[in-house]
């Protein structure tokens, strides 16, 4: 039996490698009359709207507002002198892909040379000669890391895992400064990409620990709690998230007490970790559920108490399975934070409207706005794209839904 | 195993704070506690600060007049009420949701399909479609749509279209729309008899199905005697008064202008176009997912039975793909109509978009806000019901 299947597959595919352009064009396009109609009337679509949208590009859209603000759209209105910290930043997280792509190989590996592609092609896009220098360095540096990774992994690997963890509490001290060592930056000027992934790293890292809890919760035997969880996830799950983001800049101050003045930007990440946490729970409970039950009663006639059970045994196994979800859900955060706009954040759709309405570009027939657009949608879509394609590999390292 | 050497007395002498039974109690309590103080803290501060800065709380703004105008949906004059307003909003999320599902529906199928393919062209096409548009935020999309598009249709003087029936322009979509003309109400009783007819033949079919123990539909024979009962009452009416009793009235360019027919507005549209594009994407993924979920056998036990490809989608493979298809498109539908709270983006007048104005205008925080909450809840939980029943219904049909 096998053997003849064997045969078959092999029959099957040997004569597709030696297949000719005219095999493949009959096989794949006209195999019948229908497909023949499809194609042909396809061609004609794809070719006429490639056409007038390169003819529209070329030589009816105006660009330069794209060109002249392209700082806008990187970090909004953060002030010129301060620009370095930002800067520095960046370079610290790219440094820390850098390392651990040497350390970890695999996935962590490809994601690095990904960067590095990335940081080499801004180097050789016509920018400011300053800006290219930058991602130059970003190159070598991440370069170096890597090499450092690959030389001391066992040296650098315990640094490198703290410094993941506390990455974004440093980021956020550098870039909005600590009384005493740097000057604080209001955070009314932060915008742009960099006021998106810091809305989307936030609200992801903050609502972990929450989402973990309302999850665990959900599946507690003890009812009060187990309701409360519930109730939560549903609700939260039920409402727009804009009317969570209205509520949290409106209501939030009348919550807290009188002294205490918050920013429109941590309003805003309150209301997308508090939303955020509600869709976790519910990834987490996923994996919760395919932890074997007998793992659990292992670990409890082991003499484990139920908090270890829960942590030591429980956890690790579900987390691991509810990576690629969590990456789904940071993705998805990503495309949310472009709703900050509606509570007046200057994020990278607020920016993109902030440039729109420059009195620059009135002379202009017809207004920007297309033109505008199109990049924000050009930046948000190369970063949710990448990142589905990294959930994509670790899914398959993983093995899920492949039995 | 019953004699483990211990004596009664042990277990009586369990202290009180190692018994499960305890300890669960007395950790619900001490939620109870912490949850409550929170909300009391919360509460406390909230009812402060409202007296500090002179918010009034309660419903009862609702019965004052609104005063804003809404340029879209149900008969609505500035000079009605908040209530009035509010259930405008409502009626209009309703309205562009219910829309969009259905197109957002059809469309995915058909993407979801074109995925699946053997025309490698359509099926490249297809999966670009997919990853351009879930790549990219809904709002982002939205407000292109509607600057980059429709803002920049022709002016109402030169839409575009088919004169009298459909014409297209910045202002939105105008089609030609039946009226009811002078011998309508002569026709109502045949419209409520069709009724009537259409569900005795429906339980009679099913009736006479289960009687001789034989596969087949009821629906299409009751819609089908519906029609019969329907267009006899036009013909007998139009027979009686002389006059047909719906009229066709056209869109027609009246100053700066569309009248007459029916109209989309571009906000409408756009929002429509945009829910529509956006959420085909994901659920042409579920589509395929479900058909790859079908064993290959069905397909190939079909085929050999002498079934055309387009009868085994259509009996074999589709039938079975919708159980696994339902409950995540059951999420699809209620995402969409919280998106369309977007609709804010472009100026559409949604339930979110109105509440808004009127918590701009009466300042009243919670009520607003409880509201709004409450009223996309109620959608969402009704939403999933009606998709659990229609789910359940699905697998008893399947056993």
């Amino acid at each position: 039996m096998s053997s003849t299947d064997v045969q078959v597959t092999q029959e099957v595919k040997q004569p597709r490698v030696a297949v000719s352009l005219i095999d493949w064009l009959r096989r794949n396009l006209f195999s019948n009359w229908l497909n023949s109609i499809i194609t042909l009337l396809l061609l004609w679509v794809i070719v006429s709207a490639l056409v007038r949208l390169f003819d529209w590009a070329l030589t009816e859209a105006t660009w330069t507002p794209v060109v002249k603000n392209l700082r806008l759209f990187m970090v909004g209105r953060y002030p010129g002198e301060a620009i370095w910290r930002v800067q520095v930043a960046l370079a610290l997280v790219l440094a820390l892909f850098g390392i651990s792509g040497g350390i970890w190989g695999g996935i962590t590996r490809k994601v690095t040379s990904g960067l590095v592609a990335a940081t080499i092609l801004l180097a050789i896009l016509p920018l400011s000669m300053g800006t290219r220098l930058y991602f130059v360095g970003m190159a070598v540096l991440m370069a170096l890391g890597f090499i450092a990774g690959l030389r001391f992994p066992r040296l650098l690997r315990w640094p490198a895992i703290a410094l993941w963890i506390i990455s974004p509490i440093v980021i956020v001290i550098l870039i909005g400064g600590i009384s005493g060592l740097l000057p604080s930056v209001d955070t009314s000027l932060w915008g742009g990409l960099m006021l998106t992934l810091m809305l989307a790293v936030v609200g992801i890292v903050a609502s972990f620990p929450i989402g973990v809890l309302l999850a665990l919760g959900r599946r507690s035997k003890l009812p009060v709690v187990k309701g409360f969880c519930v109730a939560y996830i549903e609700t939260i799950r039920g409402v727009p998230l804009v009317t969570v983001l209205f509520m949290a800049s409106i209501m939030l101050p009348l919550f807290l007490p009188a002294q205490i003045r918050i920013a429109d930007v941590v309003r805003a990440m309150v209301a997308l970790t508090l939303f955020s946490a509600a869709y976790l729970a519910e990834n987490v409970r996923g994996g919760l559920q395919a932890v074997p039950n007998g793992q659990i009663e292992a670990a409890r006639s082991l003499g484990l108490n139920v908090f270890q059970t829960t942590t030591l045994i429980l956890l690790p196994q579900a987390l691991r399975m509810v990576i690629p979800a969590i990456v789904g859900q940071f993705i998805s955060l990503f495309k949310d934070t472009s709703l900050a706009v509606v509570v007046g954040l200057t994020e990278l759709l607020g920016i993109a409207e902030v440039v729109i309405r420059q009195p620059d570009w009135l002379t202009v027939p017809g207004g920007v706005q297309r033109e505008v657009l199109l990049f924000v949608a050009l930046i948000y879509w190369v970063f949710s794209f990448s990142m589905a394609r990294v959930s994509y590999q670790i899914e398959r390292r993983l093995g899920v839904g492949t039995r | 195993m019953a004699s483990t050497g211990l004596s009664p007395e042990y277990h009586r002498r369990i202290p009180f704070y190692r018994n499960v039974k305890t300890l669960a109690i007395l950790a619900q309590v001490v939620f109870i506690l912490l949850v409550g103080l929170l909300f009391w803290y919360l509460y406390s501060n909230m009812v402060e600060g409202m007296r500090r800065s002179n918010i009034p709380s309660g419903f009862d703004f609702l019965d004052d007049t609104a005063g804003f105008p809404i340029s879209e949906g149900i008969a609505y004059e500035p000079t009605d009420t908040y209530a009035r307003a509010f259930v405008v909003g409502l009626v209009n999320t309703l309205r562009v949701s219910a829309l969009g599902i259905v197109l957002a529906t059809l469309l995915g199928i058909v993407i979801g399909i074109a995925r699946l393919s053997s025309n490698w062209l359509l099926r490249t096409v297809a999966s670009a479609y997919v990853q351009l548009i879930r790549n990219i935020p809904l709002i982002v999309l939205l407000i292109f749509i509607f600057v980059g598009v429709i803002l920049k249709l022709p002016r109402v003087r030169d839409a575009v279209g088919i004169e009298g029936v459909l014409l297209l322009s910045n202002r939105g979509l105008a089609m030609a729309w039946p009226r009811s003309s002078d011998s309508y109400n002569l026709w109502v009783p045949w419209l409520v008899g069709s009724l009537v007819v259409g569900v005795v033949v429906y339980e009679a079919r099913r009736r006479y199905l289960k009687r001789v123990d034989r596969p087949g539909a009821s629906l299409p024979w009751a819609l089908l005697a519906m029609f019969g009962v329907i267009v006899l009452g036009a013909v007998i009416t139009t027979l009686i008064s002389g006059r047909f009793p719906l009229v066709l009235d056209r869109p027609r360019p009246a100053g700066f202008n569309l009248v007459g027919g029916t109209a989309l507005t571009g906000e409408f549209f756009a929002l429509l176009m945009g829910l529509t594009l956006y959420t085909a994407a994901f659920i042409a993924e579920i589509v395929r997912g479900g058909i790859l979920a079908v064993s290959k056998g069905q397909r190939e036990a079909a085929r050999a039975l002498g079934l055309t490809p387009a009868q085994t989608m259509r009996l074999v493979i589709f039938p079975q793909a919708l159980r696994v298809i339902i409950p995540p498109m059951t999420n699809q539908y209620l995402n969409l109509t919280k998106n369309s709270s977007l609709g804010i983006a472009i100026g559409y007048f949604d339930l979110f978009n109105v509440s808004k104005t009127i918590f701009n205008q009466s300042g009243r925080t919670v009520p607003v806000i409880v509201l709004v909450m409450a009223s996309y809840l109620s959608i969402s939980l009704l939403t999933s019901l009606i998709m659990n029943i229609y789910n359940r219904r699905m697998r008893v049909v399947e056993r």
